[in-house]
């Protein structure tokens, strides 16, 4: 029946599907056992690597403002774009009211929206750095979302920065209809700023990276790297399964499939990630000696 | 603002937007462009019969057209993916729209995708950049660009070939982030619920124009598009022939300035002190 399973090719949040097999992006980490590879861990040893645990290499999900600590040199960052708040422009309500889902998303994960938005110096350049929060909302992608990111581009422009994004997203933010989807093309338009002005822009992929993020601000930076074992697909798995009855092989969109389908420049490990998009940056300002 | 539509009227239009009869991206090239020369190919992989293009004939302009092709009968819709996309798809697309660049030929699009193939190959192939890069050369042509919503606009793989200076949408036409089934599938947990979930979504083309989302609504015969293929493709293309003349009086710099004006300016938020 093709009208059904077309239907289902739209769906956005497929990532549920995903994620149910890791941990809940954002709880706590396991106090003492890896939950991957059931290693034992001393109290605060997940932290302080990174939230990669040390044992199998298993990379957990980053709350944003810990990836911002690791990538920005301390005391360097200032946060910009935090005047950029949600509204309802649909009066969205389903089972819930779409300012509730806002609320407690706020409360739980302490952001204002799933997008951070940082001014800071990275290894001692100056740079424009963004990072996507899965634990708000499915990193999804409204317009708040997008408004940060075109300020924070515009910013980078201005200030003659690279920039730096840090994607994990479920996709669209449904609650906001069509606006969401615009937010693509937003994001497109907006990096296409740093196109113009021949700065550097670098894209990070973290676990799940899907959707509508997927296929725009996220894909189309000058050099991609992913994190190891992330999974990025455009349609969902179960989607696909369901609408073409493909089976998919184990692997399928993880970050190593897409580097062997030449979708990624690049997997690094979270304990490697700073060294390596500084040594990025540093061939993208184009002079040996600066 | 805009009061959503009964849940009865937005599926109403789903349907009609669906609707197996309904005029295609070639139907309005056989009752209104009859100099169409179909081009194939996006030089890198395949040629993607889910999307057509080629040379036309709009007053006096030669023009590019691109379009979504769903397919009437069942062996033409399997052929056609059902107007689902692969990457080749939207790389055909681009090739033909820099081909229009290159010759200073407006580019115009028809949009009516259920939403990007959802598969392995294509999934492996790049469809996520392909997407994202077809945004990005929409974006960046300086020849006029015009989009018409004809049949369903299905997510990103709609916009792929959606972000225009003008975007026109068929009165029955639909436009929409998710499906509606999928939709409620997520928050209802009940596909059953799509109509509610069209309701909520906006998914319809009044709602959507009074949002400001959409640039014109184009009436349809009465009982839908697909009673009459050639009054309809004759208006839609009137419509279409007056925006392009529109745009060509606009200097091309100042047209691409406004129209990244437009999409930078797209979302709904409020900015509060946060001093």
């Amino acid at each position: 029946m093709p009208r059904s399973s077309c239907a289902g090719g739209m769906a956005k949040y497929v990532t549920i599907q995903v994620t149910r097999r890791e941990p809940p992006p954002g709880a706590q980490p396991p106090g003492e056992h890896c939950k991957k590879c059931n290693a034992p861990l001393a109290e605060g040893e997940l932290e302080r690597s990174l939230r990669v645990c040390p044992h199998c290499g298993y990379h957990y999900p980053l709350p944003a403002h810990e990836r911002v600590a690791q990538l920005a040199d301390k005391g360097t960052v200032s946060f910009v774009a935090e005047e950029v708040q949600p509204v309802d422009p649909l009066a969205f309500v389903d089972l819930r009211a779409y300012p509730d889902r806002l609320a407690e998303a706020k409360f739980e994960t302490g952001l204002s929206e799933a997008f951070l938005a940082a001014l800071c110096e990275i290894s001692g350049m100056p740079a424009a750095l963004g990072v996507l929060d899965f634990r708000f909302l499915g990193g999804s992608m409204g317009s708040v979302v997008g408004e940060r990111f075109h300020r924070l581009a515009k910013a980078a422009v201005e200030q003659r920065r690279p920039l730096v994004v840090v994607a994990g997203s479920g996709g669209a933010r449904m609650q906001e209809g069509l606006f969401s989807l615009m937010q693509m093309a937003k994001t497109v338009v907006a990096a296409q700023m740093l196109v113009e002005a021949r700065l550097p822009y670098v894209t990070i992929l973290t676990h799940p990276t899907t959707g509508g993020v997927f296929a725009s601000f996220a894909t189309i930076a000058d050099i991609i790297i992913a994190e190891p074992g992330a999974v990025m697909s455009f349609a969902g798995p179960r989607i696909i399964e369901q609408t073409t009855r493909e089976k998919l092989p184990p692997g399928f969109g993880s970050s190593e499939s897409q580097l062997a389908h030449g979708q990624v420049d690049m997997v690094v490990d979270r304990r490697d990630l700073k060294d390596r998009l500084v040594r990025c940056l540093s061939f993208l300002r184009g002079r040996a000696d600066g | 603002m805009a009061e959503p539509m009964t849940p009865e009227a937005a599926w109403e239009a789903v349907q009609l937007a669906r609707h197996q009869d309904r005029p295609q991206s070639l139907d309005y090239v056989a009752h209104a462009l009859p100099d169409f020369l179909e081009l194939s190919g996006d030089r890198l992989h395949g040629d993607d019969k889910a999307v057509v293009g080629g040379f036309a004939t709009l007053g006096t302009h030669h023009i590019v057209l691109i379009g979504h092709q769903k397919g009437h009968t069942l062996k033409e819709r399997q052929e056609r993916s059902f107007g689902m996309s692969r990457p080749e798809g939207y790389r055909k697309a681009m090739r033909l729209a820099r081909l229009g660049e290159k010759f200073g030929l407006p580019v115009v699009t028809l949009v009516d995708t259920p939403g990007a193939y959802p598969g392995k190959d294509a999934e492996e192939g790049g469809q996520a950049g392909a997407i994202a890069r077809s945004i990005e050369t929409f974006a960046g042509l300086m020849v006029p660009t015009v989009t018409v919503i004809i049949g369903e606009g299905g997510s990103g793989g709609a916009l792929a070939l959606a972000l225009a200076d003008r975007v026109l949408m068929l009165e029955n036409s639909i436009y929409s982030v998710i499906s509606p089934e999928g939709c409620a599938a997520l928050v209802w947990r009940d596909a059953a619920e799509a109509s509610r979930a069209a309701a909520a979504l906006r998914v319809g083309a009044r709602g959507l124009f009074e949002l400001g989302l959409v640039d014109k609504v184009i009436p349809e015969p009465p009982g839908g598009a697909h009673t009459d293929h050639r009054a309809m493709a004759e208006r839609v293309m009137a419509e279409v022939r007056l925006a392009v003349e529109e745009l060509l009086r606009l200097d091309a710099r100042d047209r691409l300035r406004l129209r990244h004006e437009r999409y930078l300016k797209m979302g709904s938020y409020t900015v509060v002190d946060s001093r």
